[in-house]
């Protein structure tokens, strides 16, 4: 996948011109924030919950390598392979010779967003392999030629009536006068037509949501059941999973799951929690006869032991983008690459570099829902800081910033300067907002006010008042 | 083999593995061995019959039916039952449980059962549950010819018989049950945890019944 990251600004203005996109953003507030109150409240160990679960994590992340092995260990004896990809590029040939060592002609897919990573989908298409997405809303944007905008609500960012075009053009050879008014009727659609390619596909490829190592066992948290199908009815299984969704033991995934769900889309459990361990056994009437697990690093590795460890405990419920301002105002596609959201802006500069995903960490405004939301306690906006120090340090932001924050520097470091300087300064912006009290246009601020007014400071200084309060107090 | 000793070989350096290999090597080991158990939410500790109204409750919160009969003398009638107040055919789809074999099935005589897998052309699947969890109204199905998967996700509606013997309080409890059936660290091919018929929020999150797994789901409790 091209990474447009680079042109975040470029991309967020579009994005907020856009009047469907804008439309449909409006359902993430509706869909998601209220659902996982209401389930969270329901539930007095939610909050201790959320505590071990990063713990968990934490203790898993430190011995990351024995349960890595152990997990190996337990997949081998169940029958099933293991494959080590340190790369995108070495996931996506490991996929490529099972598949042809299958004879696939085509692969259906769960919902994964380990394989927008890995770029799976057209590789495979370059190759000869059609890949089909099962999950409703990975369906719909892979018709539409698109990347998914949300990670657990891939289609999010789409109105009904336009799936119903793209059904409409798509399934042509249903009939034309068919009703697609409701979204029963396009769901029943969508269920038809897959019914036969899960039936017909070669391959099945999953995520996984867990990797057991107590039981060499892949877990796929799903709603719609397409996962199951994907992975029971083609010959051959394929998990694609990164490193880090080793969980020790089955206890362990228990404590995990019930703040998954709850975090997700406010449900107390997804309705299938699907465990799979090894290819079909002697006397099983179906399932996969070859089980693969492909193990991606793609850039983990180096996040292990340093300020941006904590992001690895992630386990991809979307809480942080829809509780996140910036993603409520310009949806996921702005962000450019695979992982949108708070979530996004710390894993992508993780994954891509800083000099790519750079923009992404300053697109917050700090205000902390998404660390006060996350089921693993992950602290978003400092590791967003990190990487702003990081920027800082290598030179990649603008010069009209860097001369900014460096003379901003240096007056801080001389306080009574400082202080005669925000005197000053607040006097001149105060008589130019005349009786207004407003500013249409302001030195160095044109980026500011070429949008909206900016209010002319009233009154005192901040440390003017604080002063005088602390007086007062004494 | 080159990617997997990279892979750990950065690993390894990254969390400094070399200070203490010993108490890393025991530490796991003793995790993996002893599945310590966390956090238990109080909401299922509960004496057997209020677990077992707990977890139809939690059940019907998600949109699955129940019914709870006294011995599987009554489950063939409470299939034949079921399937007439839902206008469905008098033929269901199932594997070779004895449990279910067992169920006297001269009480529905208008009943048709195929025994194996599912090809998707079966309105209704009927599987037999190793456990339940009543925290969540959670069912847990295990793979094998006894109860094949494919009879949990093809057919549009799937009818789930439980002992309420084998109703647990919580997860935790339902997995350890899984474990006694082959052993501690070993796991039956597919395990289900299903929480009521499948659903779909993907357009405009609206939520939808009957994505691509059955639209409904229908659970008799045996208490005998």
């Amino acid at each position: 996948m091209k990474i447009t990251t680079p042109e975040f600004k470029e991309n967020a203005v579009k994005a907020l011109a856009n009047d469907n996109l804008q439309k449909a953003l409006g359902n993430v507030e509706k869909g998601f924030i209220g659902k996982r109150q209401a389930a969270a409240d329901a539930l007095p160990e939610f909050e201790a919950l959320r505590d071990k679960a990063r713990d968990i994590k934490d203790h898993t992340l430190a011995h990351l390598d024995l349960y890595l092995k152990a997990y190996e260990e337990k997949v081998v004896e169940s029958g099933g392979h293991v494959h080590w990809a340190q790369t995108a590029e070495d996931a996506r040939n490991i996929v490529l010779d099972i598949c042809r060592t299958a004879n696939a002609k085509t692969v259906t897919k769960g919902k994964s967003m380990i394989s927008e990573e890995m770029g799976i989908n057209e590789f495979l298409e370059e190759k000869g392999i059609q890949p089909i997405e099962t999950d409703l809303g990975e369906y719909i944007i892979q018709l539409r030629g698109e990347a998914p905008s949300h990670i657990i609500a891939p289609a999010v960012h789409v109105l009904k009536e336009q799936v119903e075009a793209d059904f409409r053009e798509e399934h042509d050879h249903l009939p034309e006068g068919r009703n697609l008014d409701e979204p029963e009727t396009l769901l029943d659609e969508a269920r038809t037509v897959l019914r036969q390619k899960f039936i017909d596909a070669d391959v099945g490829i999953t995520g996984a949501n867990f990797l057991v190592a107590e039981t060499g066992t892949s877990i796929i948290v799903t709603n719609e059941g397409n996962g199951d199908l994907t992975q029971t009815l083609p010959r051959v299984h394929i998990v694609l999973a990164s490193i880090e969704k080793i969980a020790p033991t089955l206890e362990d995934v228990s404590q995990i799951l019930r703040v998954l769900a709850r975090s997700a889309t406010g449900q107390d459990m997804s309705v299938y929690t699907t465990f799979s361990t090894g290819p079909r056994r002697e006397g099983d009437v179906d399932g996969p006869e070859e089980y693969h697990v492909v193990l991606l690093d793609n850039g983990r590795t180096n996040m292990i032991g340093t300020e941006f460890q904590d992001m690895l405990r992630c386990i991809r419920c979307g809480a942080c983008m829809n509780h996140c301002p910036v993603y409520h105002a310009v949806g996921g596609h702005a962000y450019g690459w695979v992982y949108p959201g708070p979530m996004g802006a710390v894993l992508t500069p993780s994954l891509k570099g800083v000099e790519d995903g750079g923009n992404l960490p300053n697109a917050s405004t700090f205000c902390g829902r998404c660390e006060a939301v996350c089921p693993m306690r992950i602290p978003l906006p400092k590791m967003m800081r990190h990487w702003r120090e990081r920027e800082f340090e290598k030179n990649l932001n603008p010069a009209v910033q860097r001369w900014g924050l460096k003379t901003w520097a240096w007056f801080a470091q001389r306080p009574r300067l400082y202080q005669l300087g925000a005197r000053v300064a607040m006097r001149g912006l105060s008589i130019m907002g005349g009786k207004k009290g407003r500013l249409a246009k302001m030195p160095l601020g044109s980026g500011w006010t070429k949008y909206r007014d900016m209010p002319a400071p009233e009154g005192e200084t901040f440390q003017a008042q604080w002063a005088a309060h602390k007086g007062r107090a004494k | 083999m080159s990617g997997r000793e990279a892979i750990l070989g950065k690993i390894r350096s990254q969390v400094g593995a070399d200070q203490d290999p010993a108490t890393r090597r025991t530490t796991v080991a003793d995790r993996l061995a002893k599945a310590p158990r966390g956090i238990i939410p109080k909401r299922g500790q509960l004496d057997p019959r209020a677990q077992l109204k707990l977890f139809c409750d939690r059940a019907e919160a998600v949109q699955t039916t129940t019914t709870v009969v006294k011995d599987y003398s009554q489950v063939a009638e409470a299939v034949s039952d079921y399937l007439r107040s839902r206008n469905l055919p008098q033929a269901v789809r199932m594997g070779t449980d004895p449990r279910l074999e067992g169920a006297d099935w001269s009480k529905a005589p208008n009943l048709t059962r195929d025994v194996g897998p599912s090809d998707g052309s079966d309105p209704v699947g009927l599987s037999h549950a190793t456990a339940g969890v009543a925290e969540t109204g959670t069912l847990v199905l295990t793979s094998g010819s006894d109860n094949p998967t494919t009879v949990n996700f093809l057919p549009e509606n799937h009818i789930i018989v439980i002992d309420a013997a084998d109703i647990k309080g919580d997860y935790e409890s339902a997995l350890d049950q899984v474990r006694s059936m082959a052993g501690k660290g070993l796991m039956p091919r597919t395990v289900n945890m299903i929480t009521g018929p499948s659903r779909s929020g993907d357009i405009e999150q609206t939520i939808l019944l009957g994505a691509h797994g059955p639209r409904s789901l229908h659970v008799i409790v045996v208490e005998g």
